[in-house]
């Protein structure tokens, strides 16, 4: 089975998402925020897209900076 | 120095001047990004979003409030404490608050009273202090909340706003404060000073452009029972007609003035780089001046205690025989000195001052007012007082 190469954080708030974003910049993990694609929810309208490997070192540190966040998910697409 | 410049005793009304970058932020918002904040994913709409989250941070930093998120941004104090009071209370509660408030606190408490809202007003000194065990006593089993100012309006006098915040911890109810007189200077911690909900302007202490304003929405405030103001669109849920009930989109619906909240951020980041002790420390010292200059005037007379650790910088006086506002027009007309003459939206507080209805004269100093304009207008008061003309 392989293993999607993305992931993207979903946020019920963009402004959850600026906040998630300047976590992950600061603690230099490689991330990007773009529309959320189609075939998720739509929540915010903007998510976070970073590489699966950083997943547990994203989910670490928007964990130790109380960010709030939806939910994090494979991309099988993107 | 230029006699001609006018002098601008205004600031308790609205700061001014701005520092430099404020304007230059809202213009560069107007100019360089443009977008609506969150509403769209591309990449203005992103940089839009970056400049209302960067600003709630600095807020958060500001005030000491745990997360960001926590900051809800409004159009002003007034429409924060209408938030706070229509959002949390229902008929049959009971409100309580002091005899030193603004019509900000008093009008949406009596259009609540009028809805079957029971709200008690704890009588102050005619000095304007405000005895927490009075607030104490009030307290019964319907009430749901406190909210009081931080600095009168009027008279500058602090209010025992920690001390309130204890008496409604052990009590188990909420403290809202209205810091407009007192955000950006004079230190302020929701945590230490256990606040719930923090309505601030952006216009006044934090040197903002009008228009900007916020509430802090603390961890103890059951944000599923607390009532928006209005509803709409806010960028997120979309698939739903009903209001999401997070923060801060819960009380977020509309394009917000992201124009005006970049330039409150600058405004915030020159508080805080100056820092809001050596901010309160230059005022009180500016205030010494000009109390100590305006004790030595026959006939005039300090509202509330002028010892200055009981107060900000706004000093509200009368010159016996004079109205307010003859001093006021002369002050602008002969002497080019913009203060503010009148109720300043506070009948309450002049009420408990003993300066209702005719009011008072009141200079607002702010951060870049300087001793030579505070001796500049002592003289015109001098003069006024002693019933010369400017020439």
């Amino acid at each position: 089975m392989s293993e999607s190469q993305y992931c993207v954080v979903l946020f019920n708030s963009t402004s959850h998402a600026m906040h998630a974003e300047k976590i992950c910049r600061k603690a230099n993990i490689g991330i990007r925020l773009l529309p959320v694609p189609r075939q998720l929810s739509s929540s915010c309208g903007v998510c976070m897209r970073f590489f699966t490997p950083d997943k547990p070192k994203v989910e670490e540190e928007l964990a130790a900076n109380n960010a709030v966040y939806a939910e994090i998910v494979e991309l099988d697409i993107c | 120095m230029n006699k001609n410049k006018p002098i601008y005793f205004d600031n308790a009304a609205t700061s001014f001047p701005k520092p430099p970058g404020v304007a230059q932020a809202v213009a560069h918002f107007i100019n360089e990004i443009g977008a609506n904040p969150g509403r769209s994913g591309h990449r203005a709409s992103i940089e839009a979003a970056r400049v209302l989250f960067g600003a709630r941070e600095l807020v958060a930093q500001l005030f000491n409030v745990p997360g960001p998120n926590s900051c809800v941004f409004t159009s002003n104090a007034t429409e924060s404490l209408n938030l706070a009071l229509k959002g949390l209370l229902r008929p049959g509660d009971h409100a309580i608050t002091t005899g030193m408030e603004h019509n900000s606190v008093m009008r949406p408490l009596r259009a609540l009273e009028a809805a079957g809202v029971s709200v008690t007003v704890v009588p102050c000194s005619a000095e304007g202090k405000l005895t927490p065990a009075d607030v104490a006593t009030a307290i019964r089993p319907d009430t749901k909340l406190v909210v009081m100012n931080h600095a009168s309006n009027v008279s500058g006098t602090l209010l025992p706003v920690r001390d309130i915040g204890r008496v409604c911890r052990e009590k188990d109810i909420l403290l809202i404060v209205d810091c407009a007189q007192t955000g950006g200077c004079f230190p302020i911690d929701v945590q230490a000073d256990m606040i719930d909900l923090l309505a601030f302007t952006g216009h006044k202490g934090l040197l903002g452009p009008q228009g900007t304003g916020g509430l802090v929405v603390g961890g103890r405030v059951d944000i599923a029972k607390m009532a928006p103001l209005k509803q709409g669109g806010t960028g997120s849920g979309s698939e739903y007609e009903m209001q999401p009930g997070f923060m801060p989109d819960a009380f977020e619906a509309g394009t917000p003035n992201t124009p005006g909240i970049a330039g409150l951020a600058a405004g915030l980041e020159f508080v805080l780089s100056e820092g809001v002790d050596a901010i309160h420390t230059r005022e009180q010292s500016l205030m010494r001046n000009l109390i100590a200059l305006l004790r030595d005037i026959p006939g005039l007379n300090i509202i509330g205690d002028p010892a200055p650790k009981t107060r900000v910088a706004t000093v509200a006086f009368n010159i016996g025989g004079l109205s307010p506002s003859d001093i006021g027009f002369r002050l602008d007309d002969e002497f080019g000195i913009l203060c503010r003459v009148g109720l300043h939206c506070s009948p309450a507080a002049h009420k408990t001052l003993g300066t209702f209805p005719a009011g008072a004269v009141r200079f607002g100093l702010s951060y870049f007012s300087t001793d030579e304009e505070i001796e500049r207008a002592a003289d015109a008061l001098r003069a006024i007082a002693a019933g010369k003309s400017s020439s």
